[in-house]
């Protein structure tokens, strides 16, 4: 509630202003966590959760089961379940985790979503063709706000 | 009569849930009640990382599944008919046809499939059955070169499976084939494209996971060619290695290439052990 009103009354005050956003490149992280809003706005947990479910986008039920989001189709189990995600995982560890889980765990089979270049073989999206780096990140810094916002709804 | 039950069973099945059907991993394959296929065995030593192999068809839901279990029932077996005709027509230059020198392919060509990918001496390189296949064409022929995954292409395949099927695949990886095959293990392990996953990531590290609505099996060849419910057709391994690559939003090898001549001969090394299956069926 409290953020809602906050995203509101920025919007209107700053339409047109870029917020301080943070590139891919620049992201710092401390043991895997990032402490600062990689948009310098707060996230919108609505939209983080058709992030999360979006075959175009996050995806993350690919891997991850999620039972708030049980009314989408098919949660894979690849990753661990992500009930009581907020119970585990302070607001830095979530960002870090979402922006690039392999500076949290080590070789991880989660994707980076907020990278841009160091990849083998990049291609264009899922056209099997080449592309040239660096690439649009995964996920927007916005995106990766609204999908933290949604995970630290996850509390059991 | 008991197969029309069968079918009848899978349509009820079908219609009845629109959640992917979970396999029966316990079931056992036997075509035609005859062919008994091995669709579990040891992993062989190369092997490293597992323990146990298994066929893609373990995987699979049980309609699926049923389809494998009777050739009237198995779409890709179309393809083996076809094949059949191809074998003993005339064509190119010298006015031969496969029948004119190897007679009848269900004894010249059985125990072919188990061993292919394989060297070839004279030639000096790894080649696949799609490659023997042209060789012969072009140059014993004077043929046109059939496209990798041409129907015709495809359908001679099926066909120079379905007459191994339920003999072990047995593709042999030392002496001058172990530098290609070393170089398809590496394929195997390098984390591609933006999603930074390699064969492995799925096929070895998840299989028996669903990955959204797919449930991952290791990714194995002697099923193939695979005929796929989804696109209704027969398709060549390196279709789907193609379609396994593009999928890590990566840029894809071509068919045919050096790199997926080596990882057809790693990973069909893979399954030394399960039964040739081809024509199978998949979703
Ligand atoms: C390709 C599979 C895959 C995808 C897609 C994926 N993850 Fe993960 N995720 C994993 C795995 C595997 C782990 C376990 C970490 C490890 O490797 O030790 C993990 C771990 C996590 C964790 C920590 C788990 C815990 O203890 O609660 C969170 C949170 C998480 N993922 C969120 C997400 C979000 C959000 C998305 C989508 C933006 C996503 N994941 C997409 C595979 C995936
Ligand atoms: C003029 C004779 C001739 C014709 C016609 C011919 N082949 Fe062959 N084929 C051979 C010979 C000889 C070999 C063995 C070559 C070798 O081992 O290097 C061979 C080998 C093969 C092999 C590999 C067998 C093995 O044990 O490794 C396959 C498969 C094959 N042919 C398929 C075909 C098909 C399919 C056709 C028709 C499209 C065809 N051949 C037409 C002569 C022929
Ligand atoms: C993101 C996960 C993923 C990756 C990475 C991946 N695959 Fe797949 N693959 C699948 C899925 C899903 C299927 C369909 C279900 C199944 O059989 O596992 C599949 C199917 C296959 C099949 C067909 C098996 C059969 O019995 O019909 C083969 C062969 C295969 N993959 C090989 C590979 C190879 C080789 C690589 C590496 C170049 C690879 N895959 C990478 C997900 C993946």
């Amino acid at each position: 509630m409290k953020h809602r009103a906050l995203t509101l009354a920025c919007a209107v005050t700053l339409t047109g202003a870029a917020w301080a956003e943070t590139a891919p490149e620049a992201v710092s992280y401390d043991y895997g966590a990032v402490a600062e809003s990689l948009s310098g706005a707060p996230g919108d947990p609505e939209a983080g959760r058709a992030v999360m479910v979006s075959r175009g986008l996050g995806n993350c039920i690919a891997c991850h089961e999620v039972t708030a989001l049980s009314d989408a189709p098919f949660h894979g189990e690849v990753g661990p379940m992500l009930d009581g995600a907020a119970d585990r995982w302070t607001e830095a560890e979530l960002r870090g985790i979402v922006a690039n889980a392999k500076m949290m765990f080590d070789g991880t089979m989660m994707p980076a979503f907020y990278k841009t270049s160091g990849y083998i073989r990049p291609g264009d999206a899922f056209t099997g063709k080449a592309a040239t780096e660096p690439l649009p990140p995964l996920l927007t810094a916005q995106q990766i706000e609204d999908v933290v916002a949604y995970l630290l709804t996850l509390k059991e | 009569m008991k197969n029309k039950m069968l079918r009848s069973v899978a349509v009820l099945v079908a219609v009845g849930l629109s959640a992917p059907v979970l396999a029966d991993e316990d079931a056992d394959l036997v075509i035609n009640e005859e062919i008994e296929i091995t669709v579990r065995a040891p992993a062989p030593d190369h092997t490293e990382n597992l323990s146990e192999i298994f066929s893609g068809w373990v995987f699979r839901s049980a309609e699926t599944q049923a389809m494998q279990m009777d050739d009237f029932d198995n779409p890709g077996m179309i393809g083996v008919e076809s094949a059949m005709a191809d074998w003993a027509a005339v064509d190119g230059s010298e006015g031969k046809s496969c029948a004119s020198c190897h007679e009848d392919a269900e004894t010249s060509m059985k125990g072919v499939r188990a061993v292919y990918p394989k060297w070839n001496e004279e030639a000096g390189e790894v080649r696949t059955l799609e490659m023997q296949i042209n060789d012969c064409r072009t140059t014993r022929m004077g043929a046109e070169e059939w496209k990798w995954s041409g129907d015709d292409m495809v359908d001679m395949t099926a066909l120079i499976s379905s007459v191994s099927r339920g003999m072990p695949m047995n593709v042999a990886i030392d002496g001058p084939a172990r530098e290609t095959w070393e170089k398809g293990k590496e394929i195997y392990y390098t984390r591609y494209g933006q999603l930074e996953l390699a064969c492995a990531n799925c096929h070895e590290d998840n299989y028996g996971n669903m990955i959204r609505a797919d449930h991952l099996s290791q990714g194995q060849t002697n099923g193939f060619p695979v005929y796929r419910l989804k696109t209704a057709s027969l398709n060549s391994t390196h279709k789907r290695f193609r379609g396994c690559i593009r999928d890590t939003r990566a840029e894809t090898f071509a068919e045919g290439s050096p790199e997926f001549i080596a990882l057809d001969l790693y990973v069909a090394s893979r399954g030394n052990g399960l039964s040739v299956e081809g024509p199978s069926v998949r979703n």
